[in-house]
């Protein structure tokens, strides 16, 4: 083992994109490290011998042993031990919210900075991302066999479902993952901006290194209306897990909300990364390309959003919140990202309606200036109106992103599973399996809107309860 | 997958097309009222498409389109032994079918082939079915014959009274009401303005009038909320709610202007396809 360098080592720092730059393209933001960089990097950790870090991460990547391997200059064998507990480590490397999992746990961190956890599986990640899981860096094909009497179906294509696909192959169970979109991949799809996470150049191929031999996948099927989960037993399969996400959008429920020119984030989203609009009309999907865009809500989901519509072409994007950005829930990276970009964070303020023009084009909207009161239920200070302080914004592109409710398709065909008072699926804490016999579920329709790495924590907790069902090794 | 074209007939040359597609899973689920969702190719757009009927024997459903804009263009490029792209479905809420007597479907423009499944579904549960269906002029008449295979009486209406009855088919409507008291519930399927006045026409008698919208949509499963639309004050997803609802509460304004939204990218993207047509 190679040992660590002095810990008053600085982080090394990773190579953006400049904001000028990059408002102008849909390029990758962050660079990710070169070689070296990665090396000193890991080289900054200390090794522990009860890692904190291992704890902080939903999924218990090895990481400890990964950083030693990469220290040493092993890249390969460092891929290999971080691909033992995660399936999806060029995409976790890049969405995780790593500043409140391992690198928040990392005890460098408590007097100067943490080491760059997520930033280093990005880039062993990124050495391999091409590889099938069976040929991986050898070329031997040492997968366990697959069992074709051991079937298994995931419902819905994202995170969690992957999770499960990845696991369960690599102990011989065949694994069939129906999607309901043509494109594999749920949300780090539809929802996360190609500057965030690209497409073809990492989700398609992380996927499709997931095993082409070991897990099919099945597009343009939906569950509860192409098949039932009835029909997936009776097709032979010994198990179901369902990852179908967070479905409806919310509304704020305010005048003038059906207005050409007022999208939820999911529309807008879908439509620029799954429809690839910002190529339009190479690609044939629209969308209302805005020049003084407003975007309500402030989490993740609100920032990528704002800094598309940026990237569209806008004007001006601001981001409407009624707290301050100190309260924002999305990433602090994002935040930051998004005003170098020029987004402007428009707080304290709350929308009170949309108005617009003769031809039902969104024109403007009225605001109501807020201020912080007394802590509410959730310990924050509760924003509230101003008496008299409205003031009207120009805006021709409305976009909401004040989160999701749980979308009844599937379970409308299936009431035997039982779901709580929002309609979210009821699961068995320790096993993820719901009150259906050997029907599981986790990520967002269990939980809520959630990120990809408790998604994936929830599809590797039920993968196992699957795997040892089916009488396969379970770790 | 497949989604190979078995069968293309144009029904109005250059305008209106039907398809039989190879579509096995979907033939199987799929019922009067449900609609799918297709991209014609690898950078095609999702377009939702009414089952105008299904034969769950053969595997196969049948879809009638109007060449209207790029995609629907690109559609009409593709023929026989040809496969479509992408094709997802069953989509959307079956039509609620049960025995009420005299049912009258009205129909109207590509609309009259989302009318003939449902109106089938209620010949198959044994209510009487009229259909009224019109169009321009007789040229333009869609599926008049199909139609007669199983409904008790198919009336006409033409605007330029080429065929059938001189006029529109909510006069035509108006006149069955008001001479026949039995009728238990109206469907109608068409463009916009069309279903909006067959709803003002039935409205007096208060007959239960089922309407089929055709909103914009994308994924089709409720994710996006483009296919909302106002029913009875409240908003309701067309793809997962609908696409049938009660046509005396829908807002047929704003659903005409929220279909509207595209319109000049729609446009935009129709001339590009058609310039690199002629360039190529």
């Amino acid at each position: 083992m190679p040992r660590a360098a002095a810990p008053a080592a600085p982080r090394v720092a990773m190579p953006v994109q400049p904001a000028a730059e990059r408002v102008r393209n849909f390029e990758e933001v962050a660079l990710g490290y070169t070689f070296d960089m990665a090396v000193a990097e890991a080289r900054r950790c200390l090794q522990c011998k009860r890692p904190l870090c291992v704890k902080g991460c939903p999924v218990e990547v090895p990481i400890p042993a990964f950083i030693a391997h990469l220290a040493a200059g092993d890249v390969g064998a460092a891929y290999r031990a971080v691909k033992t507990a995660n399936s999806l480590p060029a995409i976790c490397g890049r969405v995780c919210p790593q500043e409140t999992q391992c690198v928040g746990a990392c005890v460098l961190g408590r007097k100067g900075e943490p080491v760059a956890i997520g930033r280093l599986e990005r880039f062993v990640a990124d050495q391999y991302v091409h590889m099938d899981a069976c040929d991986l860096l050898t070329g031997a094909r040492d997968c366990t066999p697959v069992d074709p009497a051991r079937r298994v179906a995931c419902i819905g294509s994202g995170p969690s479902s992957l999770t499960v696909a990845g696991y369960l192959s690599t102990r011989g169970v065949k694994v069939t993952v129906f999607e309901a979109l043509h494109e594999v991949g749920g949300v780090l799809v539809y929802g996360i901006p190609e500057f965030r996470l690209p497409k073809d150049r990492i989700v398609a191929k992380e996927v499709r290194a997931l095993g082409t031999q070991q897990v099919e996948f099945v597009t343009n099927r939906v569950g509860g209306k192409t098949f039932s989960i009835r029909d997936l037993f009776e097709q032979g399969f010994s198990a179901v897990f369902v990852g179908v996400g967070a479905g409806l959008p919310r509304f704020l429920g305010i005048p003038g909300e059906n207005l050409n020119g007022v999208f939820t984030a999911n529309e807008y989203l879908t439509r620029v990364n799954l429809g690839r609009a910002y190529d339009f009309p190479n690609h044939d999907t629209p969308v209302i390309l805005g020049r003084n865009v407003t975007v309500y809500g402030a989490g993740n989901v609100a920032m990528d959003a704002a800094r598309t519509a940026l990237r569209l072409g806008a004007a001006s994007v601001r981001v409407v919140y009624r707290r301050t950005v100190a309260d924002m829930p999305a990433r602090r990276e994002e935040i930051e990202h998004a005003q170098e970009e020029g987004v402007v964070m428009q707080t304290l303020v709350a929308p009170l309606a949309f108005s617009g023009d003769e031809r039902f084009a969104l024109r403007a909207v009225t605001l109501q200036q807020m201020e912080l009161g007394e802590p509410d239920a959730s310990g924050r200070r509760r924003p509230v109106p101003v008496p008299g302080r409205t003031m009207e914004l120009e805006t021709d592109l409305a976009i909401i992103a004040v989160g999701t409710r749980a979308n009844p398709l599937l379970l409308a065909s299936e009431p035997g599973i039982a779901v709580d008072q929002r309609g979210y699926i009821v699961v068995d804490e320790a096993t993820g399996e719901t009150s259906m016999p050997n029907v599981f579920a986790g990520g967002d329709i269990v939980t809520g809107a959630a990120t990809v790495i408790q998604a994936m924590g929830a599809g590797r907790r039920a993968a196992r309860v699957i795997a040892g069902r089916l009488g396969c090794p379970q770790d | 997958m497949s989604h190979r074209i078995l069968h293309k007939e144009q029904l109005i040359p250059g305008q209106t097309s039907k398809l039989v597609v190879d579509a096995p899973h979907i033939a199987a689920k799929a019922r009067p009222g449900n609609f799918v969702i297709l991209r014609v190719c690898d950078k095609g757009e999702r377009i939702p498409l009414t089952i105008a009927d299904a034969d769950p024997d053969a595997g196969t459903i049948t879809m009638v389109y109007l060449v209207l804009g790029k995609s629907t263009a690109l559609l009409e490029t593709l023929g026989e032994g040809d496969c479509i792209r992408d094709l997802c479905g069953p989509l959307g809420r079956a039509t609620r079918i049960e025995p009420c007597g005299t049912v009258v479907c009205v129909g109207g423009g590509t609309g009259v082939a989302a009318m003939h499944h449902i109106a089938k579904g209620h010949h198959r549960a044994g209510n009487r079915v009229v259909a009224v269906i019109g169009a321009r002029s007789a040229g333009l008449l869609l599926f008049e014959k199909e139609l007669s295979a199983f409904c008790d009486e198919v009336l006409v209406a033409t605007n330029d009274g080429s065929r059938g009855r001189q006029g529109l088919v909510t006069e035509v409507l108006r006149a069955r009401l008001e001479q026949d008291r039995a009728v238990g519930e109206i469907v109608a399927v068409g463009p916009v303005p069309m279903m909006a006045a067959v709803a003002e026409t039935t409205r007096p008698f208060g007959v239960r009038t089922t309407v089929s919208l055709n909103s914009i949509m994308l994924d089709g499963i409720g994710m996006c909320g483009a296919c909302r639309v106002t029913v009875a004050g409240g908003t309701r997803f067309a793809c997962v709610d609908g696409p049938e609802f009660d046509g005396h509460e829908v807002d047929f304004v704003e659903l005409a202007q929220r279909l509207a939204a595209f319109k000049d990218m729609e446009r935009a993207a129709h001339d590009h396809y058609c310039r690199c047509q002629a360039d190529a």
